[in-house]
């Protein structure tokens, strides 16, 4: 509650900077919280889809007699009948490629081909194992580097959406799969190469992983003839409301999307996913459905983007990098989503937090026939610092450096201008760098064992520039007997956002930020945001919310003037209103909006002197234990440092610098979708290994600088995705210290390193 | 689809009956007949721990457990660890150690975290971890769910000790 005017002994920095618990806390320990999963409305039937068992091929027939004789099936859906309600059944926030369900085409094993609508899940489940479709197979395109040379085409005609000017001229393009080439030139990197001491040439790869939320995919679309409400696991209900307003031609004021609690997101559950298919669904039906999906149907949804990565450098005689040329293929997967941003807003740092004068980047996004990739905790960066950092420690290697000195001669600092001209600020990289190394004694030396175990450790530094330029806006509500209420639409997922926003009020209003109520996210109530995500919230969000409340608190000084109360007097709240309204009445309410300013890249060169409003900066250190006569790894120690700017709540911090790098720990060490001619063969919890309580590092550090962000609110910055970018290359960097085996593509399993250990003896395993 | 059967057991210390048809599972009718949504399904495979209830004393994984095996059973879910005034010890603790994120998986925690105390009322970091290993956390807020436990360990002691 707001309590007086001018509250006595309020002090600047009582709510920011607290580890305030989390103010959905009560909720989530009693089991209270809903989620879109395990919602229900009145009168609403189930969905189940018919997916393909082909990843490329023509659609010859759909046979859904059997099924739609089952009684409790209410209609089984194709293409064609979403077509006589949604004439151009085409979605994606950078192409309009994806169809609600399969057109003329499938491009992916997974890919819904034909849907069931009835009283009961089950019912419907049984009703799908009745279709059946017959397919003319095509070849198909798995490679992501083959992608870029194949004459099999994943789509006939590329159809940008027009969001974005950088893929405008790739408007009806044909016989290629190639969704955005982003380019980046500075310098001369032909001539310096040329003219470099040493010279330096390696190739690294990523997986195929994904973001498994523990709610799985579901949504609920509620069509009436005159509106229609979503309750949606959505990280992005703005872009939700947009895009359903666009395929029904509607304005958007008629679209509602409410956003219950989310069972985390990582950037799954960003732009489009379930909800095209629900509205046709419930247009069709003519009531509310819901469409919730299992583990299994996880994997045919959207993953994280494989990526191959060919790195080239030019060290002088002394040890300065004097050229890099990069070139990185990111495999899209049968639907572009969000990778073309992926690969241009990954592609500006793809050179790393080195200060190097004669920089060649190319970056990819290509279609291939697998499930699609798109944005997982980090928009591309591990898989670049996977391969920059793997790169930068092999160099030392060679030049016979120590690691950490090779990086120090090399690190861009502020006041330097970064490979995209622009000049850094507030990227204290050297700063992080010393932190990973003084935790790690990395001076003192260390004992690397002897026998079949041997100890190594590794560090690795990364930059990241947040997406821009994009949009918030935040509403502060003053109720007359002074409680606070936020209005905002960045989605709590977990990550605490919540909490951190409340805190930001409580701090200008200098109240409790407990006594802040934040409002869930309803498109009908809460103003725009872009979408939670790439870590753009605390900055970009918080600062729309600190201008909100700023402009409540003014407007209630203004109101005690108007009411006659003298300058400085501490009248309480509610007399204020009571004052002005004559009862309990009324309203204050302050609103915030906030857009960076923002040059484009221009064409050609991709550089430009304001891409980004803040850098994110990470480092990590790990040790390991290597086991040589079974390639086993252990990680005995992982250091993670990263700069939070100033944090606004320090548990909540740690919290995500430790969970963003255990789940790392994960795709590092274990985690793969094995495919196998386009199908998935693990696509269970059994098969694919997520982290447990065992995989946790016995010494692990979560560590944070607070190093004002000039330009952030309260000096803060994101830290979402920081923590996830140094864990990899770093435990390899490790891997490669204690046994001198190089390993350039995860995951580091047994299997791998055994095999690698193998090959470097001269006699390699045989493959399977 | 088979015919629906009626089962009566106790759920959270009363006594109801459920209409359940032999495909159910535990988690589905506690959602849909009962309204409690505190054990979800992720997984399928009781590997996750996610859908743990309490069934006759014991955690069992909901999502493998058929309704109908629950005829006659004493019934425990996490709805009834508060009171209106009170949360449980390890419910504090999991806030005060900031031992989730999304919370999805917290209910399961916290049920397994109570049935460990209630068998080792001061267990060791290895036992909690190998007792914890259904439990899985796609946030991986492991170092604070060990934390949450030795927090929950203590405040149960200090509570028997008042």
């Amino acid at each position: 509650m707001v309590t007086t005017l001018n509250p006595v002994g309020a002090k600047v920095g009582s709510q920011v900077g607290r580890s305030v618990p989390r103010l959905e806390a009560r909720d989530k320990v009693t089991g209270r919280a809903e989620y879109t999963h395990t919602m229900r409305v009145p009168g609403m039937l189930h969905v189940k889809l018919f997916r393909s068992t082909v990843a490329h091929g023509l659609i010859k027939s759909i046979d859904t007699s059997e099924a739609k004789k089952l009684p409790g099936v209410i209609h089984v859906v194709t293409i064609d009948d979403i077509m006589k309600v949604l004439p151009h059944p085409y979605y994606g926030p950078a192409f309009h490629d994806q169809p609600i369900l399969a057109h003329e085409k499938v491009r992916f094993v997974g890919e819904p081909v034909a849907a069931v609508i009835a009283t009961d899940p089950h019912i419907a489940d049984q009703a799908v194992q009745l279709i059946t479709a017959e397919y003319e197979e095509l070849p198909a395109v798995y490679d992501e580097v083959e992608a870029l040379t194949s004459d099999v085409y994943v789509h006939d005609q590329l159809k940008p959406a027009g969001t974005f000017a950088d893929l405008k001229h790739l408007k009806g393009a044909k016989n290629t799969n190639t969704a955005l080439d982003y380019q980046l030139r500075r310098g001369d990197f032909e001539k310096a190469y040329a003219a470099a001491e040493h010279k330096f040439e390696h190739e690294f790869k990523t997986q195929k992983v994904l973001h498994l939320s523990f709610e799985p995919f579901a949504c609920i679309c509620d069509y009436k003839d005159t509106h229609v409400t979503f309750y949606d696991a959505s990280q992005g209900p703005s872009f939700v409301r947009t895009e359903m307003a666009r395929l029904l031609g509607w304005p958007e004021n008629k679209v509602r999307i409410k956003v219950p609690y989310l069972g985390s997101g990582y950037g799954s559950k960003l732009y489009i996913k379930l909800e095209a298919m629900a509205l046709a669904f419930s247009m069709i039906a003519r009531k509310p459905v819901k469409i919730a999906y299992t583990m299994e149907e996880m994997f045919y949804q959207v993953t994280r983007h494989p990526c191959t990565f060919r790195i080239k450098s030019g060290v002088d005689k002394d040890g300065k990098i004097v050229a890099r040329k990069c070139e990185v293929f990111w495999n899209g997967g049968a639907y572009a989503d969000i990778g073309p941003r992926v690969t241009q807003k990954s592609g500006l740092t793809a050179s790393g937090p080195y200060d190097i004068d004669n920089v060649d980047i190319n970056s990819y996004a290509l279609y291939t026939n697998l499930t699609p990739a798109g944005a997982l905790r980090g928009f591309g960066v591990p898989q670049l610092v996977w391969a920059y950092e793997g790169h930068t420690d092999m160099m030392a290697r060679a030049l016979n450096m120590d690691p950490v000195e090779f990086r120090r001669k090399n690190l861009m600092r502020e006041g330097r201008e970064h490979t995209t001209s622009q000049v850094l600020k507030d990227a204290p990289i050297e700063k992080v760098m010393d932190k990973v190394t003084e935790r790690m004694n990395w001076s003192q030396p260390f004992d690397k064992g002897t026998g079949t175990v041997r100890r190594g450790r590794g560090i690795a530094i990364a930059i990241k520039a947040v997406i821009s330029p994009t949009t918030s806006v935040a509403i502060v509500n003053v109720s007359a007997d002074g409680s606070a209420t936020l209005y905002c639409g960045t989605v709590d997922m977990g990550q605490g956002s919540d909490t951190a926003m409340a805190q930001m009020v409580g701090e200008v209003l200098n109240i409790p930020t407990e006594s802040v109520r934040v409002v869930p996210r309803d498109t009908d109530i809460t103003p725009y945001d872009m979408g939670t995500l790439g870590s753009r919230s605390l900055f970009h969000m918080g600062h729309a919310v600190q201008r909100a409340a700023e402009e409540a608190r003014d407007k209630l000084k203004a109101l005690a003037k108007e009411v006659g109360e003298p300058e400085g007097s501490n009248i309480p709240i509610a007399d204020l209103f009571q004052k002005r309204y004559g009862m309990q009445a009324g309203n204050v309410i302050g609103s915030g909006i906030y857009k960076p300013d923002y040059v484009s890249p221009a064409p050609g060169t991709g550089l430009s002197p304001n891409v980004t409003p803040f850098w994110m900066i990470s480092g990590a250190g790990a040790e390991v234990e290597v086991d040589t006569e079974t390639g086993h790894v252990k990680i005995t120690k992982l250091i993670n440092v990263v700069d939070c700017g100033k944090a606004i709540n320090p548990k909540g911090v740690e919290t995500q610098i430790s969970g963003a790098s255990i789940m790392h720990i994960g795709f590092t060490m274990f985690e793969k979708m094995y495919i196998d001619g386009g199908q998935v063969t693990n696509a269970s919890l059994a098969d694919y290994k997520i982290p447990g309580f065992h995989d946790v590092p016995d010494v692990m550090e979560n560590l944070y600088i607070e190093h004002e962000q000039s330009n952030g609110p309260f000096g803060a910055k994101g830290v979402g995705e920081v923590a996830t970018f140094c864990p990899s290359p770093a435990i390899a960097n490790a891997i490669d210290d204690a046994i001198g085996v190089r390993i350039t593509e995860m995951p580091l399993n047994a299997e791998t390193v055994y095999r690698a250990i193998r090959a470097k003896q001269g006699r390699p395993l045989e493959d399977e | 689809m088979t015919a629906a059967r009626t089962i009566t057991f106790t759920l959270n210390g009363a006594p109801v009956t459920a209409d359940v048809k032999p495909h159910h599972n535990l988690v589905e009718m506690l959602q849909t007949q009962f309204g409690l949504i505190g054990a979800r399904e992720t997984c399928g495979q009781g590997l996750c721990g996610c859908c743990t209830v309490i069934v006759n004393g014991r955690a069992v994984s909901g999502c493998l457990y058929l309704a109908v095996f629950i005829d006659g059973a004493d019934v425990v879910t996490i709805e009834s660890l508060d009171t209106r005034d009170h949360l449980s010890p390890v419910q504090e603790a999991f806030i005060e150690a900031s031992a989730f994120q999304c919370g999805y998986c917290t209910p399961g925690f916290i049920l397994m975290v109570t049935q460990l105390l209630d068998e080792n009322p001061d267990p060791t970091d290895d036992q909690i971890k190998h007792y914890l290993t259904g439990n899985l956390c796609r946030c991986a807020t492991y170092p604070e769910v060990l934390d949450a436990v030795k927090l929950a360990a203590r405040k149960r002691k200090a509570a028997a000790a008042a």
